[in-house]
């Protein structure tokens, strides 16, 4: 096939398996979604009570966390990989493997998600020891990883394939805006694939007494911050290589996509410690090493921004704009047979504001006044609901109406990413400014300090939880249309041939890829980097730790088997 | 790259190294910490209260699953309180309410902070528990309680400010406190 065709016909083994990887985490996204409005009820006090529907508010907030951050978006990177490899490098992928690494991450998100609906994983998506989960959770977690990897596993034969068929041609960016997401999702796997399978597994089947709790964190967060890039990357290849041709235009710089995909390689693991100002266990020096690095990786996100602006003026002057700025009022926003441009461009929008709180975040003592508070859910629901979750459903229904040859039914699927944006600025604007007032995130408010009845009552805080209700709500009903175009355009009659298609666009500056070539001196530098950043992290936390930890159940406050403290360790009451 | 491309990196660049070294200028120039690294202290399995000098504290406190102990101290104003932090079960959070004291209590590790309360500040500050460690998480809730000796009643119960507040009234607080329903000025009105 040649380079030049757009339209692919379109295997029928690939779209079974593409429906499969976007129907099931799309049904299971309705608990998901549905989860996220009661808690936002509860939170603020319209519902009184430990908890709802049948679910209690942390095991519902467990799913939330699990369905809607890991098992959709891992599944919608798989899909979107698959279908992305097979398009750009016009090739089949080899659909053996691929329905094995459906298999295991299916079953894996089946054993996670009867454990936490049976109550036996009301550990939230951070899965923090010392509070225990059944084995089963932890062996769902690892399969759901396992089957990720081997997703990534079966393409890159193809890319060596296609580099030697290939020579001196340059990797289409799509690609490597895809491997550059798994690449940074096959590192930051290992040490949270280890902390499941060798510290959590065994000390939950009873195998071994006690694990080290701050190390299990720090492994934690040395996969935990890696995985927003994991979510943002897809976002980023439909950004770089979608976006402009959506709005009618071009790419304005293709080197500037692949520098900004290196960068995120080098610097989006050594950071992780920025999620542990707070602890104790690490030295402060290691932790302002980490601020300083995280800093260091907004800037392929400036890069994006204005590589962005560049592609959306290009766009609106092809489309016939004059003078310095009315190239903004000539986009196409709101024409339903082009949503998908609305749901990238309002996803930018939005990941404005979720970069500029990031950058508060990542700024060290700044931390004191946000940590942990709702500022949190705040800030990250405009990054991971703001622009990822925008392309993700929106790129969704695009390769559902594609694969299927259905036509998207609905006019409505263009507002869907505009009411979700009104939502969401009132709901993270309720967060964050109740975060800055001290209200916990991850908390059942409703019971206690959004409680008029109890002795914790704190009033300061009705308006900004009320906000969160409404906001949430905003949102809830922005979805409720989307679940339903997504569904009846997937149940509707086909109309059109079925194809593999990719609106891909085409470069203003298309330069030679130069050093951005090759991925290998890329996860060289990654690597050394992590070496530099976490080891001083791993000694510091070792050396602090007095005493490893057994394991507790979330619903009783005493160990959850008969722990003795080492005889060596001494428990000293004056200081 | 297109040169305002260029630009545009430098620029962003330029910008978060303006951002870092203002970290690093509140940080050894104004003495806004994190947590370190402690190895000399180790864990403690009960919460007390020291008297180290007058006006400086020692506070050993334990977050536990569903309470802080001691659930409340009472410290005058203007005091300075050193807080040792430590969990003798799962992970917990220890957030006092208007100070920049934010810290994680982990089992087998201890956490130090240091906060001086202004001597024109007084009330009741709440102290929550910021990370998820239980069924019972949103009950758990300790006090910081900042009065003067004179407010205390004979049982160490807090009377009304106006009521036993025998000397003038300190200078009202600067600017950027604003009265609230917890932290009261002693010439803002009483309140139990």
């Amino acid at each position: 096939m040649s380079l030049r065709q757009t339209v692919m016909t379109l295997d029928r083994g690939l779209k079974r398996l593409t429906l499969i990887q976007l129907g099931v985490p799309m049904f299971l996204l309705i608990i998901g979604i549905g989860g996220g409005l009661l808690q936002t009820l509860m939170r603020a006090g319209i519902i009184k009570s430990p908890s709802a529907l049948g679910l209690e508010y942390y095991q519902g907030l467990t799913l939330h966390g699990i369905i809607n951050a890991i098992v959709f978006t891992t599944f919608f990177a798989v899909a979107f990989g698959n279908a992305v490899v097979s398009y750009s490098l016009r090739t089949a992928i080899n659909l053996k493997v691929a329905w094995l690494a459906n298999w295991l991450m299916l079953v894996g998100t089946v054993m996670v998600a009867v454990m936490v609906f049976a109550g036996e994983g009301s550990v939230l998506y951070t899965f923090y020891p010392p509070l225990k989960a059944h084995p089963i959770f932890y062996a769902g977690l690892a399969l759901f990883v396992v089957g990720s990897w081997v997703a990534f596993w079966n393409w890159i034969p193809l890319y060596l394939q296609w580099r030697r068929e290939h020579p001196g041609e340059k990797t289409p960016l799509a690609v490597v805006g895809i491997f550059t997401t798994f690449i940074v999702w096959q590192i930051c796997t290992i040490p949270v694939a280890y902390e499941v399978l060798v510290l959590l597994l065994p000390w939950s089947l009873g195998w071994t007494d006690t694990i080290n709790i701050e190390f299990a964190r720090t492994l934690f967060w040395f996969f935990g911050h890696p995985l927003v890039y994991f979510w943002l990357l897809p976002a980023y290849v439909m950004f770089y290589t979608m976006l402009p041709k959506l709005a009618g235009g071009k790419l304005f710089s293709d080197r500037a996509g692949r520098l900004a995909l290196m960068i995120f390689i080098i610097l989006s693991i050594p950071v992780g410690a920025h999620h542990q100002f707070a602890e104790p266990g690490i030295g402060a020096q290691w932790k302002l090493l980490h601020s300083f690095l995280t800093l260091g990786v907004t800037i392929p996100s400036f890069i994006t921004a204005f590589t962005m602006a560049a592609s959306l003026e290009y766009a609106g002057r092809q489309r016939g704009a004059k003078g310095l700025l009315n190239w903004f009022g000539k986009l196409p926003y709101f024409q339903a047979d082009n949503y998908m441009f609305a749901y990238l461009f309002v996803g930018l929008v939005i990941f404005f504001f979720g970069g500029i709180t990031g950058i508060i975040n990542a700024s060290y003592n700044l931390n004191n006044v946000v940590h942990n508070t709702a500022w949190m859910p705040g800030h990250f629901h405009m990054t991971v609901a703001g622009p990822v979750f925008l392309a993700f459903i929106g790129m969704s229904l695009y390769m559902v109406e594609k694969m299927t040859g259905k036509k998207v039914k609905g006019k409505l699927a263009v507002a869907v990413p505009y009411i979700w944006m009104v939502g969401i600025a009132i709901f993270s604007t309720g967060l964050m400014r109740g975060g800055l007032h001290g209200e916990p995130r991850r908390t059942n408010m409703g019971l206690t300090y959004l409680n008029p009845e109890s002795s914790l009552y704190q009033p300061e805080w009705k308006l900004w939880v009320m906000m969160t209700a409404i906001g949430g709500t905003i949102m809830f009903l922005a979805m409720v249309i989307y679940f339903a175009i997504f569904f009846k355009t997937l149940f509707s009659k086909k109309t059109e041939e079925e194809v593999l298609e990719f609106p891909i666009s085409e470069a203003y500056h298309d330069e030679k890829p130069g050093i951005f070539a090759n991925f290998k001196p890329w996860v060289i530098a990654a690597i050394i980097l992590i070496v530099i950043s976490y080891t001083p992290v791993l000694i510091d936390v070792m050396r602090s730790t007095a005493y490893t930890a057994p394991p507790y159940d979330p619903h009783v406050p005493v160990p959850a088997r008969q722990f003795q403290l080492p005889p060596n360790v001494v428990i000293d009451n004056t200081k | 790259m297109d040169k305002y491309e260029q630009r545009a990196v430098l620029g962003g660049s330029f910008l978060m190294l303006v951002f870092f070294v203002a970290v690093v200028i509140a940080t050894t120039g104004f003495g806004v910490t994190v947590p370190t690294c402690i190895v000399d202290v180790k864990p403690f399995k009960h919460g007390q209260l020291l008297k180290l000098a007058d006006k400086h504290y020692e506070l050993h406190a334990v977050a536990k699953m569903w309470s802080f102990d001691p659930p409340e101290v009472t410290i005058p104003p203007g005091s300075r309180l050193d807080i040792f932090l430590t969990s003798p079960d799962v992970a917990h959070g220890f957030n006092i309410e208007k100070t920049n004291i934010n810290l994680m209590a982990i089992p087998g590790q201890v956490t130090y902070a240091s906060v001086t309360f202004d001597q024109n500040e007084w009330g009741n500050f709440r102290l929550f528990c910021h990370e998820y460690c239980g069924m019972n998480h949103h009950a758990m809730q300790g006090w910081i309680k900042v009065w003067p000796a004179a407010a205390l009643g004979a049982t160490n119960q807090l009377a009304p400010v106006a009521a036993q507040q025998p000397t003038p009234a300190p200078a009202p607080a600067s600017a950027e406190k604003p009265a609230d329903t917890t932290t009261q000025q002693p010439n803002g009105g009483a309140q139990q």
